[in-house]
């Protein structure tokens, strides 16, 4: 049986202090009920847990956390996965600015849109690689500065049809990494020197994992979004301004 | 402007007395006199004084404002402004004597009264409220009445004091007329302050009157530190920045008189650091909060108030300070001859340790409005408008 | 021929070789890491470009019969006081590569420096000084937030604290190390900063490219640092020291971010900040989740939270025009501490115009910070901690009594272990092997070596602080705090006097 417990009247560091005082007792599963804007909920907690979110929770959800499984049943504010180390995010409905911001590992799926400055400065070692999947569109400057990691966009679920699939400078001063995006974008939305390519059977395979995961977490049908075409960004270069100066 | 226009800090040399009976039985002036003449050698005739408590018993539930007037328009100045924020019960010129030595000394007078408060505050008939407001009174006589200085305000207690050697001061002020049961005294040796009766010290802030003795080098850090907390030093002396210090870390902060004293002189570290923890923890916290109230260079110091006398010189000793007790009667001063020469057989005299603070209160209930600070008073909290890290509780209601 | 490349005609240094003494034991050839010694085989002697010399003195320092001398390149271009010979170079330079002028260091103009034009006091027969080799001399600090009054209760005689402090950070000596990264630095100069810092009671900082495993055992004498670039952050990094350290900003560089560049990404790099090997680690120039003060209140409380509230927080800007309304608001949104870091602080690799001309020198900085908090009574909410040009102890007392609680050294630290000052740290080549990752390199500068230099550099400025403060009758460093009766100024204007709060000598 999961803890349940209704957070409405708290303040976010009682909340943090409680959910750390159960855990060290030992209990793996919660239920938070009346979320509302409650700040870094989950902040630096390393543990092996559950919980579900009722609610839209406030800045920096998981920020800086190392394994808790997050599923909020709502929207996020900016700030979710802000740095995060491993674990996940499933967020059934939008999230706001600078989603995983440098995310080191661990997943963020999202069901609708995300703002800008998603998935900026991940970074990815070996085989620890952060994975965020947005169901919606994104704003202007995915994947900036990225140095690992993978980011999806599919661009269904979206609320905003006049907006194109991701925003300006798509990747830009991307180093390391993948972006992949269901459809097609303008070669001008991309960061400066980057390309889109076709998929190459690796691409398929790391693709299909980690979108059948995505649509087990969302109940969605994988063939549905298997069938419209992905692209993917990667950087030219592990150096795009090794140039920019004079010795 | 004559009351201040010092810009360097005052340096000066000294020699100190003290006297206090602790049944509160009266002493006689000549006594204290006597001792601080056996010090004549340190002073150079640039300034000498008295403060005397104990002394207005007709009149000891009003503050007795001892006013210092260049000329008679300052003093009606002065007047005008009492009539306007006090209630004036008796004035008089203070008894002086013409003495050869002393040249066009300023008049003197002295004003018995009680601040007028704001409607809210006299509800409260807050003792706290009535000190406050008339430490600001005399604050704005003394930075805005030109020709005009207040140089002492306390209850049933005064100070004399002026320019020349002990002997002259006392002469001019008729002290042998008076009878205190406490007594504090003054022997000065400045070297660059011109002469300045105002200058002279005691130094009081109501009824805390302070003599010293040294050179504190922490002064520029001490009193940026009590301008945190809107105190002005204008007069740019040691004796005014201690005064202010008392009265915050004991009056604002409620520290007990001791603790105060351990913060003006703290233990080094390396003691601090071999206490046990409860007091460990005590006094890190003092050195670390009360860092800017740490007196450091060389004093000696007697302060006195409403009820007590104390004794304090700092940390490693560079300035001298005896003490020596007989019956009720307490002393201390500079040197043990100024001791002898009042009381030649004490039942004890020591040298009390650096740091230490002699503390000498009377027994309880002997005086009008008598004072303690022997105990932890709660703090008057200033209205914090940071409350970093705090969020307002009624906005929330958790375990 | 291709283009010519204008900067390679006139290098910067001459190698002067004193063929009487060489005996061609080729070390210079092995000590120079940029190649400016040559061997020739076939005609068995050695050759010089001079414009591969950086001037950093290694050859010259290793050659066992002193054969070697660095001097100034003679050739010289005709007097002109604006064109001067560095500014034809640098047009040279970036009209040969198009690129941003890099260069490594502090602020290397001639402007005024105001620790030297301010001069410290001494006790004459007034007051006493102290003797600090036979009386105590106290100079521990504590860094972080106090109350304003102590609440004490009186239990069974004896006085108690009611309430126990909040966490502070003792430092026995005020002194401490400040941001240089893992990467940016050899490692074995970080074990030596760890060590040096764990013995001399004082902290060293981490900087933003993570933490060794080889250096989480000297956790209460670290600073862990959280930058733009998140390099290396996670919550073990940030529970490792005693505090984090934002760092929005620093002096060498104001309003950009970090950047190490990519010849010093090796693979051990690349896995602590998790980066592709080569890649040029750069750091954005905001923080992407703090574009606004309360944003940065936000990022405060996230570490807080994380941290479970055991860690101070310290926020790190350099001393930009505004600095004291600046501070403020950093205060307000909760740091423990202030870092303000001035135009002179140093970096191992800045744009030379924003090293050279973005920011306020710290001195400046530091009496304007301190004022600020102190005229809006903030001023215990926090410790200010000062970086940037100090090049002595007597800097270090100077800054202290502007109203600095602490400062942070990094290039006297550097230069302790051997730094020659060429510059060239983003080359990732230093030949002393302190600014590099080169595995080669870095074994010219062991830790052992590292370590005794740096203990025995801070030892001798605390040992000189102690003197100072003696002389000037002062026994414990809270004294000197503020203390602006110290200091006089010779040869400032008006408004310079007046910004500092010190009066003009003989005054």
């Amino acid at each position: 049986m999961p803890l349940e417990l209704d957070i409405s009247h708290l303040h976010y560091s009682q909340v943090n202090k409680i959910l750390r005082d159960y855990i060290e007792k030992g209990e793996r599963e919660f239920i938070l009920r009346g979320v509302n804007g409650h700040r870094y909920l989950f902040a630096g907690i390393s543990a092996e847990i559950k919980a579900q979110l009722y609610g839209t929770p406030g800045l920096d959800l998981g920020a800086f956390m190392r394994g808790p499984e997050i599923r909020v049943f709502g929207n996020v504010q900016d700030g979710a996965g802000n740095t995060m180390d491993e674990g996940k995010i499933v967020v059934h409905g939008m999230a706001g600015d600078v989603v995983g911001y440098a995310m080191r590992g661990g997943k963020i799926h999202i069901y609708g849109d995300v703002g800008y400055r998603v998935g900026i400065h991940m970074k990815a070692y070996m085989d620890k690689v952060p994975v965020i999947i947005i169901g919606g569109k994104a704003g202007d400057f995915l994947g900036e500065y990225m140095a690992g990691g993978i980011i999806i966009l599919l661009g269904m679920h979206s609320i905003y049809p006049e907006r194109p699939l991701a925003g300006l400078f798509l990747g830009t001063g991307m180093h390391g990494g993948t972006i992949y995006v269901r459809g097609k974008v303008k070669e001008s939305y991309l960061g400066l020197g980057l390309k889109p390519y076709a998929l190459d059977g690796e691409d398929e395979k790391i693709l299909e994992k980690h979108l059948k995961e995505y649509c087990d977490d969302f109940g969605l049908d994988l063939s549905e979004i298997l069938k419209e075409d992905f692209i993917k960004i990667i950087p030219y270069t592990h150096r795009p301004y090794g140039k920019l100066y004079a010795y | 402007m004559w009351n201040l226009t010092l810009r360097a800090k005052e340096i000066s040399g000294c020699g100190i007395a003290g006297i206090i009976h602790k049944k509160g039985e009266l002493i006689p002036g000549e006594m204290i006199l006597k001792a601080i003449c056996c010090q004549y050698e340190r002073g150079n005739g640039l300034g000498a004084g008295f403060a005397a408590y104990g002394i207005y018993p007709d009149l000891a539930d009003y503050y007795a404002l001892h006013v210092m007037a260049q000329n008679r328009q300052a003093l009606e100045k002065v007047e005008e402004f009492l009539q306007k924020n006090t209630y004036l019960n008796y004035q008089e010129p203070i008894p002086t004597k013409r003495v050869k030595t002393i040249k066009n000394p300023p008049l003197f007078k002295r004003y018995f009264v009680k601040p007028k408060l704001e409607e809210e505050e006299a509800e409260f008939c807050n003792l706290t409220a009535e000190d406050d407001r008339m430490v600001q009174l005399v604050m704005e006589i003394n930075e805005k009445i030109e020709g005009a200085y207040v140089i002492s305000s306390g209850k049933n207690m005064g100070v004399f004091k002026g320019v020349g050697f002990p002997d002259e001061i006392a002469e001019f002020f008729r002290i042998d007329e008076y009878k205190a049961f406490i007594w504090t005294a003054h022997n000065r040796f400045p070297t660059n302050t011109p002469g300045w009766w105002g200058g002279a010290h005691p130094f009081t802030i109501l009824d805390w009157s302070i003599v010293h003795n040294g050179e504190i080098s922490s002064y520029g850090t001490n009193r940026r530190y009590l301008e945190l907390f809107g105190y002005k030093c204008t007069l740019l002396t040691d004796t005014e920045v201690v005064a202010y210090i008392l009265d915050l870390l004991i009056r604002k902060h409620g520290l007990p008189l001791e603790l105060a004293c351990k913060a003006m002189a703290p233990p080094f570290w390396i003691e601090i650091d071999e206490m046990p923890e409860e007091e460990r923890e005590l006094y890190t916290a003092l050195r670390i909060l009360y860092g800017g109230a740490v007196l450091n260079g060389p004093f000696a110091i007697l302060f006195a108030y409403n009820g007590g006398l104390v004794g304090l010189n700092d940390r490693v000793k560079l300035r001298p300070l005896v003490a020596a007790s007989k019956g009720d009667l307490y002393f201390m001063a500079s040197e043990e001859a100024a001791i002898r020469a009042i009381c030649p057989d004490p039942e004890k005299i020591w040298a009390p340790k650096a740091g230490e603070p002699v503390i000498i209160e009377m027994e309880e209930g002997v005086i009008p409005n008598q004072k303690s600070y022997l105990k932890p008073r709660p703090v008057e909290v200033r209205e914090d408008a940071l409350r970093i890290g705090y969020i307002p509780p009624s906005l929330f209601s958790g375990k | 021929m291709g283009t010519p490349q204008f900067a390679s005609f006139y290098p910067d240094f001459y190698i002067e070789r004193l063929w009487e003494k060489c005996i061609k034991c080729r070390r210079c050839v092995k000590e120079c890491s940029y190649g400016a010694h040559i061997w020739d085989e076939k005609k068995k002697t050695l050759l010089e470009d001079h414009t591969k010399c950086v001037g950093c003195h290694r050859c010259e320092a290793m050659c066992p019969t002193k054969a070697i001398i660095i001097r100034r390149h003679p050739s010289e271009f005709r007097e002109h006081a604006l064109w001067t010979p560095w500014f034809i170079k640098n047009i040279y330079k970036q009209a040969d590569q198009g690129g941003v002028l890099l260069t490594s260091t502090g602020c290397a103009l001639p402007f005024k420096n105001y620790f030297d034009h301010l001069v410290l006091d001494a006790c004459q027969v007034t007051n006493p000084p102290i003797d600090p080799l036979r009386e105590p001399m106290e100079l521990r600090t504590y860094i972080g937030p106090k109350p304003e009054a102590l609440e004490i209760e009186e239990v069974n005689g004896k006085f108690r604290l009611k309430k126990k402090l909040p966490p502070l950070i003792k430092l026995e000596v005020p002194i401490m190390f400040a941001a240089m990264s893992y990467g940016a630095i050899s490692l074995h100069v970080h074990q030596g900063l760890a060590r040096a810092a764990r013995d001399l009671g004082t902290l060293y900082n981490t900087g933003e490219g993570g933490l060794h495993a080889s250096l989480y055992e000297y956790g209460s004498n670290t600073i862990v640092q959280c930058a733009s670039g998140r390099f290396g952050l996670h919550v073990d990094y940030l529970k490792a020291g005693v505090a984090i350290e934002i760092k929005i900003g620093q002096g060498a560089k104001p309003g950009i971010g970090g950047h190490l560049p990519g010849e010093k990404v090796t693979e051990e790099i690349s896995k602590t900040r998790m980066i592709p090997v080569g890649s040029d680690a750069l750091s954005p120039a905001p923080h992407h989740d703090i574009y606004s003060i309360e944003d940065l209140r936000g990022l405060i409380y996230a570490l807080k939270e994380a941290t479970e509230y055991k860690k101070l927080v310290f926020v790190k800007i350099a001393a930009v025009h505004n600095v004291a309304a600046i501070a403020s608001g950093i205060v307000r949104a909760g740091a423990d501490a202030v870092v303000i870091d001035g135009l002179k602080g140093g970096t191992g690799a800045a744009p030379t115009m924003f090293r050279d001309y973005i920011g306020i020198p710290i001195e400046l900085a530091i009496s304007a910070v301190d004022k600020r908090l102190r005229e809006e009574g903030i001023r215990h909410r926090t410790s200010i901690i000062a970086s940037g040009g100090i090049r002595s102890s007597a800097d270090v007392v100077k800054a202290i009594a502007l109203g600095a609680d602490a400062v942070y050294i990094g290039t006297a630290a550097l230069i302790a272990v051997g730094c020659t000052m060429c510059q060239r740290c983003y080359t990732g080549k230093c030949p002393w092997g302190i600014a590099t990752n080169n595995p080669e390199l870095i074994k010219r500068l062991p830790p052992e070596v590292a370590y005794e230099k740096i203990y025995n550099l801070v030892k001798a400025w605390a040992h000189e602080i102690k003197e100072m403060l003696g002389a000037m009758g002062i026994n414990s460093i809270e004294s000197l705090k503020g203390n602006r009766d110290k200091l006089r100024a010779v040869g400032l204007t008006k408004e310079e006097m007046e910004i500092l709060e010190v009066k003009h000598a003989g005054e």
